[in-house]
């Protein structure tokens, strides 16, 4: 889970052009949108993609963004999960 | 010296009609021009509905009355048919002042760049339309059509864009920069915006349901559509049948978001408000709204927001007729402002089709069977990317 | 109809951000693509929105900054941006991906950006200003057509200030697709070189200029806009120099009594040709400047050159880099700017001194 965690750090960093972040200005626990890291709705449908492109899973409704986007926590294990299937 | 800017022509291409005759009667009868994909070549074609014109190039090529040899995007083609019929429409004659020509799009060129778009890189086949891409070709094309020379321009604010050239042409009356204007959008569809607006997840894959609770998206569309603006005294000297008064416009930007608007849609609100104040108007003055209603959950919510802060308790009528034509974005401005026309001249509001639950959140219901009624003063509204927020005021035109 | 020029900003392929200097320490370029000097950005705009934005985006706000700074304003009443190609890296961006990828996995940012709008979009974002937002298309009427409304905002009393800005990238696919069908020069040469070259098509390039348009004056106040036109097409030589005489004499001037006419040669032998021509006949007793050696040619180039005028008017001084033939000694009292794109389309921009 840790270093799933690690290199979304660099993945999310890279896809959404966060030039002033660094991987471990990123807390997994702390959240990407609102006051956390400030990511909005366009950020949202970026990570969709990333999943679909790095890890083949697909998320057809956006609105499931919300909660599986909550943290790098909460996005590794979603992924950890969808994968395992 | 009267400042009464009337409309004396209309012309109009879309999913529901070649024309005006046959746009009203699929408005009347309630039938929409959404349908499968079947002219744009497109993966996506099983996955999504689209209001395409249902004709080839060379069926449009044909229709425009043009030389088949030279390089035609759909964008221009569309545009040349519809400014074709206003111009006819209003009998428009270049001996009798000076015309021009205020002409929108989103993507120009677009629809045949990406099919080329390999060989302009690679090699030298498809030469012929890499000028045909940039935003103002559809406009001179147009303008040469009709020999137009006096003032062509363009505009592009995504989705208002040709509400906007609408009331640009206006003001250039107004201002005595020319004495006629030929104003409206063109677009034709493309993979690009197709698939653009697939990254936004905000694509129904059925038919789109604007007001509706439901609610899964939009469809794209495609077309043009023009109207011919003169003064008043103008238009009766030379004897011509008025439509209606464009009475107020605005445009305001919500400054919120490049592609959602603010919570309670402060740039529609804004947009329609300085439209009736322009027009010397209060809300209790309007009898129907055509709305921008894409189908969204954002859109329809916050316009929704927007139109209960303007008009209150006593809100208009109002329907959507996305789910006629489709979103046709640099056209759908002026596609509605000539379904809000034909409204006010026919006292007739058209339905806001496959509506079936009103929103919880701002629970309004749109008009959802045809309704006749007297029509004095009619609201339409586009808003695009870019909090780009505008909307239009037309009248029923009263002689002086 | 007219219009103050309270304060300008621009970003250009020459050094332009430095208020002691105007044009006197000349970049040459041997590309054929002359690009803009990128500023820093992070002195005008916040990391946070500079992420998402390309070139174009941010070379209009900074530009757009730096006019509202100057003329001291916090919120215009209005907003209007001219741009020929709008924002051409994403607009490539999502069409090659689109491309190459067969219509799947594509990202929402590169579209959104697309949008002609973007520039007047964003700037209005980031002032959280909720009027009047306008963007013309029109390539070399673009501009123009933003200038025509902004003045018109001003002559109806909707506006007292507005943003009015020009702006154009030029990305290194869009050079060569338009180098091959000729638009641009396929050998390099060099571009202070750009009069007389016998090569076909013009050097390439870009530039961002915005300005502050009010109704009244200020102590800031660099030039009064009298008037602007185009005109689409002339049939013939004689219909140029009669429209040109024409817009001319609307504004109670003559060709003989302009200080200075701005042509916008480009370095293409065959259009330049029409400037070569007016400047024998009815600019004939005029002193002549030109600029695309400077910028490179681009659907808003002109808005550059009024950026040009405009500080000629304040300071009292034509930079020697643009003068071409030096007829009136005095220094301009009016200036004519005219352009043309392949004889196609066509024009006009006055200015005085105030």
């Amino acid at each position: 889970m840790e270093e799933l965690i690690e290199q979304l750090k660099v993945q999310i960093i890279e896809q959404l052009n966060l030039e002033d972040i660094e991987p471990d200005d990123i807390d997994p626990e702390d959240p990407l949108f609102g006051n956390g890291l400030g990511l909005d709705s366009i950020d949202a449908l970026e990570l969709i993609v990333l999943l679909e492109k790095e890890y083949g899973i697909k998320i057809e409704n956006p609105k499931d963004g919300q909660k599986i986007f909550f943290s790098l926590k909460s996005m590794a294990e979603f992924i950890t999960e969808n994968q395992k299937n | 010296m009267s400042s009464k800017i009337v409309v004396t022509g209309l012309g109009i291409i879309t999913a529901i009609g070649n024309n005006i005759e046959e746009s009203y009667h699929s408005l009347v009868n309630q039938k929409s021009g959404i349908g499968p994909i079947s002219i744009l070549q497109t993966i996506h074609k099983d996955n999504f509905v689209l209001g395409e014109v249902k004709k080839s190039q060379d069926e449009l090529i044909e229709m425009a009355e043009v030389d088949p040899q030279e390089p035609w995007t759909r964008t221009a083609l569309f545009g040349i048919i519809a400014a074709k019929q206003a111009f006819n429409d209003a009998g428009l004659d270049k001996s009798k002042g000076k015309i021009g020509l205020v002409s929108a799009t989103t993507v120009g060129g677009m629809d045949r760049s990406e099919l080329h778009y390999t060989s302009f890189v690679h090699d030298a086949v498809f030469n012929a339309f890499i000028d045909t891409h940039h935003a103002g070709d559809s406009t001179e094309k147009i303008a040469d059509q009709l020999k137009i020379k006096d003032y062509l321009t363009t505009i592009s604010t995504a989705c208002s864009s040709s509400l906007n050239s609408i009331m640009f042409g206006a003001r250039l009356i107004k201002n005595g920069i020319v004495d006629k204007v030929i104003a409206g959008g063109t677009d034709g569809l493309s993979k690009f915006t197709l698939n653009g607006f697939n990254t936004l997840m905000i694509l129904d894959k059925d038919q789109c349901r604007p007001f509706d609770a439901s609610r899964r998206g939009l469809n794209l569309g495609e077309g043009a559509a023009y109207i011919v603006l003169e003064r008043e005294e103008n238009a009766k000297a030379e004897g011509k049948k008025i439509y209606a008064t464009l009475s107020g416009y605005a445009n305001a930007n919500d400054a919120f978001h490049q592609t959602a608007s603010s919570e309670e849609g402060d740039g529609p609100f804004l947009a329609m408000k300085n439209a009736l104040d322009k027009g010397k108007l209060s809300p209790e003055d309007i009898d129907y709204i055509n709305v921008h209603g894409t189908g969204t959950d954002n859109n329809d919510l916050t316009e929704g927001r927007a139109m209960i802060r303007l008009f209150g308790d006593k809100l208009p009528a109002f329907s959507s007729t996305k789910a006629y034509t489709g979103h046709t974005l640099g056209a759908a401005g002026s596609v509605e402002s000539i379904i809000s026309i034909l409204s006010l001249q026919n006292n007739t509001m058209f339905p806001n089709i496959n509506f079936k639950e009103v929103i919880n959140e701002i629970g309004i219901k749109p008009i959802s069977k045809v309704e006749k009624k007297e029509l004095q003063h009619v609201l339409t509204n586009s808003f695009g990317f870019g909090g780009n927020d505008s909307s239009l005021l037309f009248s029923k035109y009263v002689g002086s | 109809m007219k219009a103050y020029i309270n304060g300008l900003g621009a970003v250009a392929p020459q050094e332009t951000l430095d208020k002691d200097h105007f044009l006197d320490q000349v970049e040459s370029y041997n590309e054929n693509r002359l690009q803009i000097i990128q500023p820093n950005y992070r002195e005008y705009i916040n990391p946070k929105v500079l992420r998402r934005m390309s070139k174009i985006v941010r070379l209009g706000v900074v530009s757009a900054k730096i006019a509202m700074e100057d003329a001291g304003l916090d919120q215009p009443d209005a907003i209007i941006t001219g741009t020929g190609m709008g924002c051409q890296v994403d607009t490539e961006k999502f069409l090659n991906a689109m491309l190459e990828n067969n219509e799947t996995l594509l990202t929402p940012t590169a579209f959104i950006q697309s949008t002609h709008n973007t520039m007047g979009a964003q700037i209005a974002l980031m002032l959280g200003n909720n009027n009047y937002n306008f963007t013309y298309v029109h390539r070399t009427f673009s501009f123009e057509s933003a200038l025509l409304d902004s003045m018109m905002m001003l002559a109806e009393n909707e506006a007292s200030n507005v943003l009015l800005g020009g702006i154009d990238e030029i990305t290194e696919e869009s050079w060569l697709i338009k180098t091959r069908i000729g638009y641009f020069k396929f050998d390099s040469i060099n571009s202070l070189n750009l009069l007389g070259d016998k090569q076909t098509g013009a050097l390439a390039g870009e530039s961002s200029a915005f300005f502050v348009l009010s109704n009244k004056k200020t102590d800031n106040t660099y030039a009064e806009i009298t008037g602007t036109s185009t005109f689409y097409k002339p049939e013939s030589i004689e219909e140029t120099q009669e429209r040109i005489s024409n817009f001319l004499s609307v504004n109670k001037l003559s060709p003989d009594s302009l200080d200075l006419v701005i042509l916008g040669y480009n370095g293409d032998p065959e259009y330049d040709q029409l400037y070569q021509n007016l400047e024998e006949t009815i600019f004939n007793l005029c002193s002549v400047a030109y600029y695309k050696h400077l910028c490179g040619e681009h659907d808003t180039a002109s808005a550059f050159a009024l950026w040009i005028a405009a500080k000629a008017l304040k300071s009292n001084t034509i930079p020697e880099i643009i003068v071409k033939e030096k007829k009136k000694q005095n220094s301009p009292k009016n200036i004519l700017i005219y352009n043309q794109f392949r004889n196609i389309n066509h024009s006009l921009i006055l200015l005085r001194q105030v």
